[in-house]
């Protein structure tokens, strides 16, 4: 009997020490994060993209001063806290990276297609995501306000709840496998839940970042095309509808969150 | 060219505090590309702060440090308004030089 009480005693112990070994290991990450904070180097990034919105370049010769990112032609501060949005020039709801794309092709002359097709960090797209750096580091600091008010918008919407919750592939995963639930990890990075306000503000409010463990700026495409990847399904299209539809999920649920982008992760 | 740095330095009670963000791949030597060749090293090898003509730091580095690394140090004797040089070298004789002003 006394053997018994103790070997319970000792099991709930090494529970409690695992626990908090657990706690201090998410400390630590957070005090790494504190220290290299400082230093991002999305910074870098943020600098070569200020140089290649006003540089004239491209088929045409001229610069992106002129791209309306949906508060006016060439207004920079803000404008990524409410993308995607609606516009009406292409009648579609486009996303920061898809609406560059759109004013590399009006304006300068660029062929949106080889961008499209070039792989992360390849040719064209490179300057796409300098570009991303430099416009959602000013909005660093304002609120998240993606608008849902035209039909086009809350349709996209809808698609990307109905892309959150579709569970396929050859792991039979999806978003929310790991994303719609409080208190999740993977190895010792915390999961935010992404279907309430709190998590996705978490999610939505630091990406565009830069990544620590491979070195160089990922925009938000880059970060959804990941998820895909780790979720084992097919490679999505660079700025289709399904990925800019999840953005839209995203930056609503994330509504009033505040923005830290760019932001800084393993 | 190399890449521009990021370099601030800030003065408090005669001691200045510079933060500088550098640029650079930090190619070790010993990773392959898909191809399973040697990517060649590249890495910065020094770097030095001047002050008014005089060198406040000098730092040795190696395959070891980080991709676009970033250094923070300190220094006696700068004042507001003056500048501070950063240069780097690295193994191919590449180099870069920023200025910031002390704020």
């Amino acid at each position: 009997m006394k053997k018994a009480i103790s070997s319970a005693l000792l099991v709930s112990f090494s529970m409690a020490a695992g626990f908090a070994m657990a706690q201090s290991a998410t400390d630590d990450i957070a005090k790494y994060r504190e220290m290299i904070a400082d230093g991002n180097p999305a910074e870098l990034y943020e600098a070569a993209g200020e140089d290649i919105w006003a540089k004239p370049m491209g088929p045409k010769n001229v610069s992106l001063q002129k791209c309306d990112l949906g508060l006016g032609p060439g207004v920079v501060k803000g404008a990524s806290a409410q993308l995607p949005r609606y516009f009406k020039d292409t009648n579609k709801v486009q996303d920061l990276e898809s609406r560059i794309i759109t004013c590399m092709e009006r304006l300068q002359g660029y062929d949106a297609k080889e961008i499209i097709n070039a792989g992360f960090e390849k040719g064209k797209r490179k300057d796409v995501e300098a570009v991303v750096a430099y416009v959602v580091t000013a909005s660093k600091g304002m609120k998240i306000n993606v608008p849902m008010k035209h039909p086009k918008e809350k349709e996209m919407y809808a698609m990307g709840e109905k892309a959150f919750f579709f569970q396929g592939g050859p792991m039979d995963f999806a978003c929310a496998s790991c994303h719609a639930e409080d208190g999740k990890r993977i190895r010792l990075q915390d999961l935010p839940n992404i279907t309430e306000q709190k998590g996705a503000a978490l999610g939505y409010g630091y990406w565009p970042a830069y990544r620590v463990s491979s070195g160089n700026f990922w925009t938000m495409q880059r970060r959804l095309n990941d998820c895909y990847r780790q979720q084992r399904f097919p490679e999505p299209i660079y700025t289709s509808d399904v990925t800019i539809a999840l953005s839209v999920y995203m930056g609503v649920k994330a509504k009033d969150g505040v923005i830290h982008t760019p932001g800084l992760k393993r | 060219m190399a890449d521009p740095m990021r370099v601030r330095a800030q003065e408090t009670g005669g001691i200045v505090d510079v933060k500088v963000l550098m640029k650079h791949d930090m190619e070790t030597g010993q990773r392959k590309d898909s191809a399973g060749k040697t990517i060649p090293a590249h890495y910065i090898t020094t770097i030095t702060a001047t002050y008014k003509g005089k060198q406040v730091f000098l730092g040795e580095f190696g395959p070891a440090v980080s991709k676009d690394p970033f250094l923070n140090f300190k220094f006696k004797g700068g004042a507001k308004g003056e500048e501070v040089t950063i240069t780097w070298v690295d193994n191919k004789n590449d180099n870069r030089t920023d200025k910031a002003k002390i704020s």
